[in-house]
């Protein structure tokens, strides 16, 4: 059985792709900034260790609410 | 718009097979969207793992231990030894008259032992050519990644003793 796709609906599959290609480049960043710092904490630098953590918190706090983001978009979508 | 929403009325299984194949795209993409998100916290908890070892680990007490006698090593000369504990050999080179360097002998790229070269005056790892600096074991050239650790030493008298170990 298919239901007819509307316009709304296009755009929010549009909205949603966009946003996990967004979050598919934070999560790049953050695999790289992990092993950057793993690599930096081997050599016996510890001082690049804390704002790695923290930006890589708000990396994550960022996919958070892209994940919210997205969960909102596909609900609204439903409803219509 | 509120960035949090009160959740469906649906049940779970309701919203996960819908009947609409159009539907069918948008659960997919949520679980996706899903696992990313739950990848980034695995980063995140792998960022403060490493954030708590540095803070909570303690560095270790390095033991003193006689390295070698000045007059059994010539000029350019190496002395090998193991240093803190048995497992870890290293490498003294007397670079002058009066000036010693010790590095650990494993190379930091894939732990090959190091060697001195007396002809190029730099530390060689003969795996895949990799070239460390005699002076501070900083990377000249090839793969290794890291500086080799630099052993501490101390004079006392006619005596070297190593102390520490300075990097890895």
């Amino acid at each position: 059985m298919a239901k007819p796709e509307r316009s709304n609906q296009r755009r929010g599959l549009v909205a949603i792709d966009s946003a996990m290609a967004l979050i598919v480049i934070l999560l790049i960043v953050q695999i790289w900034l992990l092993s950057a710092t793993l690599e930096t904490y081997l050599a016996g630098h510890a001082g690049a260790v804390l704002p790695a953590a923290i930006f890589s918190g708000l990396i994550f706090s960022g996919c958070v609410a892209l994940n919210f983001f997205v969960k909102r978009v596909d609900e609204d979508s439903r409803r219509q | 718009m509120p960035l949090f929403r009160s959740r469906s009325k649906e049940p779970l299984w309701k919203e996960e097979f819908s009947v609409f194949t159009s539907d069918e795209r948008y659960v997919t993409r949520r679980q996706f969207t899903k696992f990313l998100t739950l990848a980034s916290l695995g980063m995140f908890v792998g960022n403060l793992w490493i954030l708590a070892k540095s803070r909570f680990t303690k560095t270790p007490g390095f033991p003193t231990v006689e390295v070698a006698d000045i007059s059994e090593i010539p000029v350019r000369g190496v002395k090998l030894f193991t240093y803190p504990t048995a497992q870890d050999h290293c490498i003294m080179i007397r670079t002058s008259e009066e000036e010693y360097v010790a590095y650990s002998q494993k190379c930091t790229h894939l732990s090959c032992a190091v060697y001195y070269s007396a002809k190029n005056d730099c530390l060689e790892c003969p795996c895949h050519q990799g070239f460390f600096s005699v002076k501070d074991g900083s990377v000249l050239q090839g793969p290794p990644p890291r500086p080799l650790p630099q052993i501490t030493l101390e004079r006392h008298g006619a005596k070297l003793l190593a102390v520490g170990v300075k990097g890895g």
